[in-house]
């Protein structure tokens, strides 16, 4: 490979140990990348665990804007004897590895074929800093230092950070500076510098943004006019509720009162956090949860009952690596079957799939609207790796003229107007009929909501035919969604291939990139990227108009696929998977590997 | 039990300060057994909504699953109603409560769904102190799958079918006394004199309050042997008092003997009225409501009456500072924060 493409072009991992602050050094490298006008994509391999097992930080630079994560290291940087010997053996034929030269490499660690950037990390903290907690902390900052002299990190950057993370707290930003520094100097004094893999300044993110998806759902729950938030932690879910508090108390509070325009609690489960957005949502307040696979599994009860009443429901699963507790701290897509069929008997849920932050925003804000509008759950399947991980993403938007979509409602005025209301009558014909909201009218409108069959009137009923109108009105109610849900993304104005991708979520990011690997192998693609389930007409029309479909995902079983065969009227055979589900984020190499063993 | 309900009704009915009369309480025609407690308990619920002059449009009735649970349908046909999961209607309430905080929240449950499935969620809404009337009808048994023990039928209870319960019972007064809640009350669905006041306090009671009503389950529990039947319950009741609720407006008229009787004055300013007290017990206080009940226990007595109350009390709206106005009422201009406040957020994210 010509020193050319090692610009701006490479792999960075960082080897660490859980708890020592290592993630945000970290994060401050890609940031910085970032702030340099370079696509930075951030990857924290996280254990299970709080202190004390090794952890990993990938960080992926690309000119080309590519932000899938990529398999083989250029640099490594490695801080954590634990796993010193496998990462050493990760590191690419005349990639670098940097590590705490305090103590001397054994003899087994060294290769041939790769570079060794030795710098006294322990020593040199101890001789600068007396406190112990310093000690550790600065290590990682002087690594840092050693990167920005090794690959040309603005020191300037790097600088304005500090200030920005530290603003409130400006005694902090001294010494993180001298550690960047001290970093910078030992190489500058030691090393030939820069390397040929290196940062050059450009100018390619425009008004892009980086943050997490997590996050992104918080802040569009906000947006969306959620009141209402209940929740029970678990990874990989749980910022998003606090995303959600931290926005709300930023944005939500009363001036005059002090009072909280919203309520957050924290249930004893994920049972009383799905009753507690059911009864809220049932009583017109826009109300949402977040949780994970596990999660969802003891929430199936409750979202029976909520596609049966038809009570709005925004649910939020952040993927991790399952069956049972998994790999709870690795990311898939593997809840897909669960979701879009929780619960007994014959119901079924629509499900939307953002992939980046800029979807988890609007599509949160979206996904309570359309939870009112159908009057149905709605299940937003994200990852942990969309969750959690710093994404670049284009800008959020706000239509300041935007009026929040309540679905049906007949209020009290309406109520005068009516001889008698029918909870479940399909005035229109769409499936979707008219709710009231408890205490609304002193002698009209009131009905009683139940999980056992009812009539139209919300009179319990055993009747036969009464529970079969009811339940085909339900299916009407679906085919009414979709022509509702968010709409595909299509990939096929320039060719008319007979192949057809299928991607959806965070597998966005290498599907695309591995679309132009094969596309300069003369192999032309084309691809739909699929935003919600059910699906619509563009879904099935790509399907049948392919002679073959790949669908790749993140599971074992192949989970998507088997929705299409099971929803759509189509030749499973035609349909092939591409599939990775380690726990780590699926690549490009992943895909044109399988691809072209198909 | 009368298969058609009779529409008409004596014109001259007596109305309460609404101008309503006991009907526009009353709800669609029980289904349970002829005889049940249960149906007891929803009359009382009625005739005490009705005394209070309640807007019955202003109630949310809320249960779970279980013969219980199906009452709500049978009082407050003008309110809206929830039947929920099993042993998962606290969960509800409490979400119901978070949108709108100026409803007065009914939660019906039984002891299979206060006390088995529904444990967990029991336990919360307690130590949440979220604002509702929570009334367990409490039959010792499963009604619906035909006479199981539950876990509130007592130790050597003894079955229709001769088996004699081997656990100990779960007791939720005296649980509820140990999580904090702060009204208290336990009753029986044959005293409806007693009943309704209990009820009309726990109404006015501004946070949680719960009510254990043992309600003998005539069809499968109220056979010789068990401690949930009729006849047993009469003979061992013992009240720790009399009980009077005397609303905000209405002066407190009844001459009571000096020393057997305490008035206590209610958050709203009405009056519970409690005459002829058990010795060693004030209901203001903690440790002598938990003694009583467990005394009670230890005599083979049912201790029934108001156990407990904490009239000044902070609910979890007051806990978590939610807005005065009812947040299902907010729109997006209080809701959402606008174009320029996201732009200003974008700039924080580069």
């Amino acid at each position: 490979m010509s020193v050319n493409n090692l610009i701006n072009n490479f792999v960075v991992r960082f080897a660490n140990v859980n708890g020592t602050g290592s993630a945000s050094a970290n994060y401050l490298f890609a940031k910085a990348v970032f702030r340099m006008g370079i696509f930075a994509t951030p990857k924290n391999i996280f254990p299970s665990n709080i202190q004390g097992l090794p952890t990993w930080y990938d960080v992926r630079v690309s000119e080309k804007g590519y932000l899938g994560r990529r398999e083989g290291v250029d640099m490594m940087v490695s801080v954590n004897p634990q796993s010193m010997a496998n990462d050493i053996k990760s590191v690419k034929t005349g990639g670098y590895f940097l590590y705490d030269s305090t103590k001397d490499l054994p003899e087994a660690y060294i290769r041939e074929d790769i570079n060794y950037i030795g710098v006294p990390l322990m020593e040199m903290c101890i001789r600068e800093y007396s406190d112990p907690r310093q000690r550790q902390l600065f290590k990682n900052i002087i690594y840092i230092g050693a990167l920005a002299a090794l690959m040309n990190i603005e020191f300037d950057v790097l600088e304005q950070l500090f200030k920005e993370q530290f603003a409130g707290k400006e005694k902090l930003i001294a010494p993180n500076v001298k550690a960047v520094q001290l970093g910078m100097d030992y190489i500058k004094a030691n090393y030939a510098y820069p390397l040929p893999i290196r940062l050059e300044r450009r100018n390619l993110i425009g008004d892009k943004i980086l943050i997490d998806g997590n996050s992104a759902c918080g802040l569009g729950a906000v947006y969306g006019g959620a009141t209402v938030a209940a929740w029970y932690p678990i990874t990989p879910s749980t910022s998003v509720v606090e995303a959600y508090a931290e926005y709300a108390k930023k944005y939500r509070v009363d001036p005059k009162t002090g009072k909280n325009n919203f309520a957050i609690v924290q249930a004893e489960d994920e049972l009383a956090a799905i009753g507690m957005v059911i009864g809220a949502n049932w009583n017109g307040a826009r109300s949402f949860t977040a949780t994970s696979g596990p999660g969802v599994s003891l929430m199936n009860e409750f979202l029976g009952l909520a596609y049966f009443a038809e009570i709005p429901t925004l649910l939020i699963d952040v993927q991790r690596s399952g069956p049972s507790t998994g790999m709870p701290t690795r990311t898939q897509q593997s809840d897909i079957t669960l979701a879009a069929y929780a619960s007994h008997g014959d119901t079924k849920h629509v499900l939307v799939f953002p992939s980046t932050p800029k979807e988890c925003f609007d599509l949160t804000a979206d996904s309570l609207d359309l939870a009112e509008h159908l009057q149905t759950p709605i299940i937003m399947l994200t990852d942990l790796d969309l969750g959690m991980n710093d994404h670049i993403s284009d800008p959020f938007v706000w239509d300041d003229n935007r009026k929040y979509n309540r679905g049906k409602v007949l209020h009290a005025e309406d109520l005068e107007k009516m001889s008698r209301f029918g909870r479940y009558l399909d005035v229109d014909k769409d499936g979707v009929t008219y709710r009231t909201y408890p205490g609304t009218h002193p002698t009209k409108g009131s009905f009683f909501t139940r999980g056992t069959s009812r009539d139209e009137y919300a009179v319990y009923t055993e009747d036969s035919g009464a529970y079969v109108q009811n339940m085909e009105r339900l299916q009407l109610k679906w085919n009414t969604a979709k022509k509702l849900v968010p709409a595909p993304i299509l990939y096929q104005e320039k060719n008319k291939s007979k192949i057809g991708f299928v991607f959806f979520g965070t597998t966005l990011f290498a599907a695309e990139e591995s679309m132009d690997m094969l596309a300069e192998n003369n192999i032309a693609i084309d691809a739909i990227r699929l935003r919600a389930f059910p699906f619509n007409h563009q879904v099935e029309e790509f399907i049948s108009s392919h002679e073959t479909i790949v669908v790749i995902e993140q599971n074992r079983d192949a989970q998507m696929r088997s929705l299409l065969i099971n929803e759509l009227n189509c030749n499973p055979s035609k349909i092939k998977s591409i599939l990775n589900y380690d726990g780590m984020p699926i690549t490009a190499d992943m895909i044109v590997h399988q691809f072209n063993n198909l | 039990m009368t298969y058609i309900k009779p529409k008409f009704r004596h014109p001259a009915l007596p109305k309460n300060d609404l101008g309503y009369t006991k009907t526009v309480y009353e709800g669609s025609l029980s289904t349970l057994c002829a005889g049940c407690g249960h149906d007891s308990i929803s009359a009382a619920i009625v005739q005490s909504c009705y005394e209070l002059a309640l807007e019955p449009h202003r109630i949310a009735k809320l249960s779970g699953i279980g013969c219980s649970s199906k009452t709500p349908a049978y009082f407050l046909s003008q309110s809206h109603g929830f039947n929920s999961v099993h042993g998962r209607m606290p969960s509800v309430a409490t979400g119901a409560s978070l949108a709108n905080k100026d409803l007065i929240y009914f939660g019906v449950s039984g002891d299979g769904d206060t006390a088995s499935i529904g444990m967990g969620q029991f336990v919360h809404v307690v130590r949440r102190n979220l604002n509702m009337v929570y009334i367990v009808m409490n039959n010792g048994c499963y009604g619906l799958t035909k006479g199981q023990d539950s876990a509130t039928a007592d130790e050597g209870s003894k079955s229709k079918a001769g088996s004699v319960n081997l656990f100990h019972a779960i007791d939720l007064p005296s649980l509820a006394l140990e999580l904090g809640a702060t009204f208290v009350a336990q009753s029986f669905s044959g005293d409806k004199a007693q009943l309704i006041p209990l009820i009309k306090a726990a109404i006015n009671h501004p946070g949680f309050a719960l009510i254990n009503v043992i309600s003998p389950c005539v069809t499968f529990n109220n056979n010789p042997g068990s401690t949930k039947a009729y006849d047993y319950v009469r003979e061992h009741i013992e009240a720790t008092a009399t009980v009077d609720f005397i609303p905000l407006q209405e002066e407190i008229s009844a001459d009571y003997a000096a020393g057997s009787s305490k008035n206590i004055e209610m958050h709203d300013g009405s009056s519970l009225v409690l005459n002829k007290l058990a010795t060693n017990w004030n209901p203001q206080d903690r440790m002598s409501a938990m003694n009583a009940m467990q005394q009670a226990k230890l005599d083979g007595e049912i201790l029934t009456g108001l156990i407990y109350i904490e009239p000044e009390t902070t609910d979890l709206h007051s806990l978590i500072q939610t807005s005065d106005t009812p947040l299902n009422t907010l729109d997006e201009s209080l809701l959402c924060p606008g174009a320029a406040a996201l732009e200003a957020l974008n700039e924080e994210f580069r």
